[in-house]
C-alpha cells in the first residue's frame, strides 16, 4: 500500500468516526463541583460519556465551576446572556433563579419523578424547575465511648435531646479537659451552609428567616421573642467557648472530629465515610436536638435544570430524564455518600440499603427534614442570616443584630414588590 | 494613533462610570422581572442618613438610678425608639452607630446604614494610616538598598518579592500567619517571651483584625513604592552630594538639603499613587475577613461589590461607587493643589 492509500485510508476512518459527533448537537452543561469532590466528578462525567454514546442527537460538554465562584458565574452569564443549556443549582436558590427567568420549567411530566424524596424535587409558582439525584442531611456526629465515658445518653429519633439536655452535655464535654472544643460548628465555612446548617435550630426555637405565612416580611420571626432567645443561646456557645468562632480555621474543621480535637461534630452525609472508616463502630450519627418545636435539619441539595437561554430544551430534559435513572442515582450515593433521591436506588448501594451504615440519614431526612423558605427573596435573606449568626457569634447585641437583619429582609421584600408572591 | 485605547477607554471606565452614575439614581437589580424605576436621591439618602438621640438614664420610682452589673447607669433600649415609634418618625430604621456619655445622659448617633458608615469610616481610616507609614517605610527601603553593596540585588529583590505574588495569595498566607491557634506570628511571640505570650486571633477580634490588615497591606505593596522611591533616589546628580560633601554637611542635613527636595515629584507621585491604592480596598476584605468580625474590616469597595453583586442590588452598589469617585475625585484635586508648582 502506498503513502498515498495510508493516508486516505487514516483521513475516511477519521472522519468516520468523527462524522456522528459532528452531526450531534452540542448541550453546554455547568456544574459548581470544580476543586471539589474528585468522586462526584467522575461520576458526572460517566453519565455524560454514557449519555453521549447511547444516542447520537446530542452532545453534553460538563464545564466546571469552583462552588464559591459557581452562583456569581451564573449570575454574571445571565447578565451577559451566555447561560449554557443545563445547570445545576442548589435547592433554595432555585426560585430566585425560577423568578428572575435564569430558567426554565422541565419540560418533563412529573409523574416522571413520582418516586423521588420530596427534598429532590425544586417547585417554583406551582412548576417543577429542577430536579436532584439526591438529597442530603445534616447530623451530630459522635463517638459512642466517648458519650458512655462522660456518662451522656445517647438520643434517639423518638427521644432528641432537648435544648436543657444538649447544653448540659456539651459542658461536661468542655469539663472532661480532654477536647479542644467540644461542638465543631464548622463556622469556617461561611457561605451556604450557615443558613442550611444554623437555621433548622432557629426553627426549631420557633423562629424562622422570613414569615413563611406570607413571605412579605422578617419581622416577629427573625427578631421575635424565639429568634432572640435562639440568639442568646447561639452567642453564649461561643462565649462558654463550647465551639469554635467565625475565625476557625479550615484545616481544624476537616481533620478535628477525626483527630479528637471536638467531641461533637455538626456536618452532612457527605462527609460521613471517613469518619466512619476510622471509627467504624463506635461512630454515631445523632438526630438534631429538639430546641423546643420539634427537631429540625435543612432539606434540599444540589439539583439540574434548564437554563431559560437554552434553544435545546428538549435535548436537556432527555439528558436529566437519563442521569435520573436509578442505577446513576446509586452510583452517586456509592460514590460520595449522599441520600439517593428514590427508595429502589437506595436499595442498589451499599450504605442506604436496609441495615446500610448510613442508613439513618434516610431517617433523619424523613422525620426532621424542613425545606429553606421558597421564595426568590431567600438569596438576600439567606446573607443577612448568615451575617447576623457570625455578628452574634462575634459578640454583637442580639436583639439589635437580629433587628438590623430583620429589617433588612423585610426592605429587600418592599424593593422587589413582593418577589412575586 | 489613540483610536484603540480611546475605544477601550470609554468601554471600560467612562461607560460603566456614566451607567453608574445613572443607576444610582434607580431600584436597579442586578437581574429581576421588575421594571426598573427612578428613585430619586433615595439610594444616598438611605446610605447618608444619619439623626442622634440623647436618652436619659433608666430611674427608679424614687428617683435613683437603676444601675447595670457593671455599676454603669443603664438606658432605655433604643430600639424602642427607632423601630415604629411615632413620636420619632426620622429615627425609623436607624441602628446605633457610636455613643458616649455626656454626664448622666448617654448620645447616640444613629445611622440608618450602619455597615456603610463603618466601611467609610474604615477605608478613610486605611488611607490615612497606610499612605505615610508605607511611603516612608518605603523611602528607608530605598535609602537602604541604594547603597554600592556587594549582593545589594539580592535584598531589592527580596523587599520586592511580596508584590509580585498576587494579593489573593498574599492574603490567604497571612490568613495563616494570623491564625487564632497555631499560626505562625502567635507561635513566633510565644517563642519570643518563652511562652508568656498568649495567642490572640488576629482576624477574629474586633480590636486587632483591621490593625492586622494593614500592617499586611503596608507590607504587601511597600517593595513597589520601594521601586518608584529608588528610581527618584537615582536621578539626584551626584555632584550635588559631593558638594554637600565638600561643604561638611552632616548625613541629615544631607537628607533634608539635597536627597528630600530632589525627591519632590517621586514624593508627590507615591503619595497619589498610595491614596488611589488604599481607597480600593477590596481584596485583603474579601480573602481573610469577609468584612467581619462585626464589621470592624468593612471597605467601601467591599460593600460596593457585596451589594451590587451579592444582594443583586446594583442600585445600591452604584450608589457607594458614586459616592466613591467624588471622594476620590476631591481628594486627588486638594493634593493636587496642595503639591502645585510654586513659582
Amino acid at each position: 500500500m502506498g503513502r498515498f492509500a495510508k493516508l486516505t485510508g487514516v483521513l475516511a476512518l477519521t472522519t468516520a468516526l468523527a462524522g456522528p459527533a459532528l452531526a450531534a448537537t452540542e448541550l453546554s452543561m455547568w456544574y459548581h463541583g470544580a476543586g471539589g469532590d474528585s468522586a462526584e466528578r467522575d461520576t458526572f462525567a460517566r453519565i455524560i460519556k454514557e449519555f453521549n454514546e447511547s444516542q447520537s442527537n446530542w452532545e453534553v460538554k460538563l464545564q466546571a465551576f469552583p462552588q464559591i465562584a459557581y452562583n456569581d458565574a451564573i449570575t454574571a452569564a445571565a447578565v451577559a446572556g451566555k447561560l449554557p443549556d443545563i445547570i445545576d443549582v442548589d435547592g433554595p436558590i432555585m426560585p430566585n433563579w425560577a423568578w428572575s427567568k435564569y430558567m426554565q420549567p422541565l419540560p418533563i411530566p412529573e409523574e416522571k419523578f413520582a418516586k423521588f424524596l420530596p427534598g429532590t424535587l425544586g417547585h417554583w409558582d406551582g412548576k417543577l424547575y429542577s430536579v436532584g439525584l439526591w438529597d442530603a442531611a445534616v447530623a451530630m456526629y459522635a463517638r459512642k465511648s466517648v458519650l458512655e465515658e462522660n456518662g451522656i445518653r445517647i438520643p434517639t429519633l423518638d427521644k432528641p435531646w432537648t435544648l436543657e439536655e444538649f447544653d448540659a452535655a456539651l459542658v461536661k464535654l468542655k469539663d472532661s479537659g480532654k477536647f479542644d472544643y467540644p461542638l465543631d460548628l464548622a463556622m469556617n465555612d461561611k457561605g451556604e451552609w450557615y443558613p442550611y446548617a444554623f437555621s433548622p435550630f432557629l426553627q426549631s426555637f420557633g423562629g424562622d428567616i422570613v414569615d413563611r405565612s406570607t413571605y412579605k416580611t422578617a419581622e416577629g420571626a427573625l427578631n421575635g421573642e424565639a429568634a432572640v432567645k435562639f440568639g442568646n443561646w447561639w452567642q453564649s456557645l461561643f462565649e462558654r467557648k463550647l465551639a469554635p468562632g467565625t475565625s476557625q480555621d479550615t484545616g481544624d474543621h476537616d481533620t478535628g472530629f477525626l483527630e479528637g480535637k471536638y467531641a461533637l461534630q455538626w456536618n452532612g452525609n457527605w462527609a460521613a465515610l471517613k469518619p466512619l472508616d476510622k471509627f467504624g463502630d463506635d461512630m454515631l450519627f445523632l438526630p438534631a436536638p429538639d430546641f423546643g418545636h420539634g427537631p429540625k435539619i435543612g432539606a434540599a441539595s444540589w439539583q439540574l435544570g434548564i437554563s431559560a437561554a437554552s434553544k435545546h430544551a428538549d435535548g436537556a430534559a432527555k439528558f436529566i430524564e437519563f442521569a435520573t435513572q436509578d442505577k446513576y442515582l446509586a452510583a452517586f450515593s456509592n460514590a460520595i455518600g449522599l441520600i439517593p433521591a428514590t427508595a429502589e436506588a437506595a436499595q442498589m448501594t451499599e450504605n442506604y440499603k436496609d441495615g446500610g451504615k448510613l442508613a439513618v440519614f434516610y431517617d433523619l431526612s424523613a422525620k426532621q427534614a424542613l425545606v429553606r423558605p421558597v421564595t426568590p427573596g431567600y438569596v438576600f435573606a439567606a446573607k443577612e442570616f448568615r451575617k447576623a449568626l457570625s455578628d452574634i457569634a462575634d459578640g454583637a447585641d442580639v436583639q439589635d443584630t437580629l433587628d438590623a437583619a430583620a429589617d433588612a429582609i423585610t426592605a429587600d421584600i418592599e424593593k422587589n414588590s413582593g418577589y412575586g408572591h | 494613533m489613540a483610536g484603540p485605547s480611546l475605544v477601550i477607554l470609554a468601554v471600560f471606565l467612562i461607560l460603566p462610570f456614566f451607567l453608574a452614575f445613572g443607576l444610582s439614581f434607580t431600584n436597579q437589580r442586578l437581574i429581576s422581572p421588575n421594571p426598573t424605576e427612578y428613585v430619586g436621591l433615595r439610594n444616598f439618602e438611605s446610605l447618608l442618613g444619619v439623626g442622634t438621640l440623647t436618652l436619659e438614664p433608666l430611674r427608679g420610682e424614687n428617683g435613683d438610678l437603676i444601675l447595670g452589673d457593671d455599676g454603669a447607669p443603664t438606658y432605655p433600649r433604643l430600639r424602642g425608639y427607632t423601630r415604629n415609634n411615632p413620636d420619632y418618625p426620622h429615627l425609623n430604621g436607624m441602628r446605633e452607630w457610636i455613643s458616649w456619655s455626656w454626664g448622666e445622659n448617654r448620645i447616640y448617633l444613629l445611622a440608618s446604614d450602619v455597615v456603610f458608615m463603618r466601611a467609610l469610616v474604615n477605608t478613610f481610616l486605611f488611607v490615612l494610616i497606610v499612605a505615610p507609614l508605607q511611603g516612608a517605610l518605603a523611602l528607608g527601603l530605598a535609602l537602604l538598598v541604594n547603597q554600592k553593596l556587594k549582593g545589594i540585588n539580592a535584598f531589592r529583590a527580596i523587599f520586592f518579592m511580596p508584590v509580585v505574588v498576587s494579593m489573593v495569595v498574599v492574603a490567604l498566607l497571612w490568613r495563616f500567619i494570623y491564625d487564632g491557634q497555631n499560626g505562625l506570628l502567635n507561635t513566633l511571640l510565644a517563642f519570643l517571651t518563652f511562652g508568656g505570650f498568649k495567642p490572640v486571633d488576629w482576624l477574629g477580634n474586633t480590636s486587632t483584625a483591621f490593625g492586622a490588615m494593614i500592617a499586611m497591606s503596608i507590607w504587601q505593596a511597600v517593595g513597589f513604592h520601594m521601586v518608584i522611591w529608588l528610581s527618584g533616589l537615582q536621578t539626584i546628580p551626584e555632584h550635588l552630594y559631593e558638594a554637600a560633601r565638600i561643604e561638611g554637611a552632616s548625613r541629615l542635613q544631607t537628607f533634608v538639603h539635597v536627597t528630600w527636595p530632589g525627591l519632590r515629584n517621586t514624593a508627590v507621585l507615591v503619595l497619589i499613587v498610595i491614596t488611589m491604592q488604599a481607597f480600593a480596598l477590596f481584596t485583603q476584605v474579601d480573602v481573610m475577613t469577609n468584612g467581619g468580625p462585626i464589621d470592624s474590616t468593612q471597605s467601601l469597595v467591599y460593600q460596593a461589590v457585596q451589594r451590587g453583586y451579592g444582594q443583586q442590588d446594583i442600585a445600591g452598589g452604584s450608589a457607594i461607587s458614586v459616592l466613591l469617585f467624588l471622594i476620590v475625585l476631591s481628594i486627588s484635586l486638594i493634593q493636587r493643589y496642595l503639591t502645585r508648582e510654586r513659582t
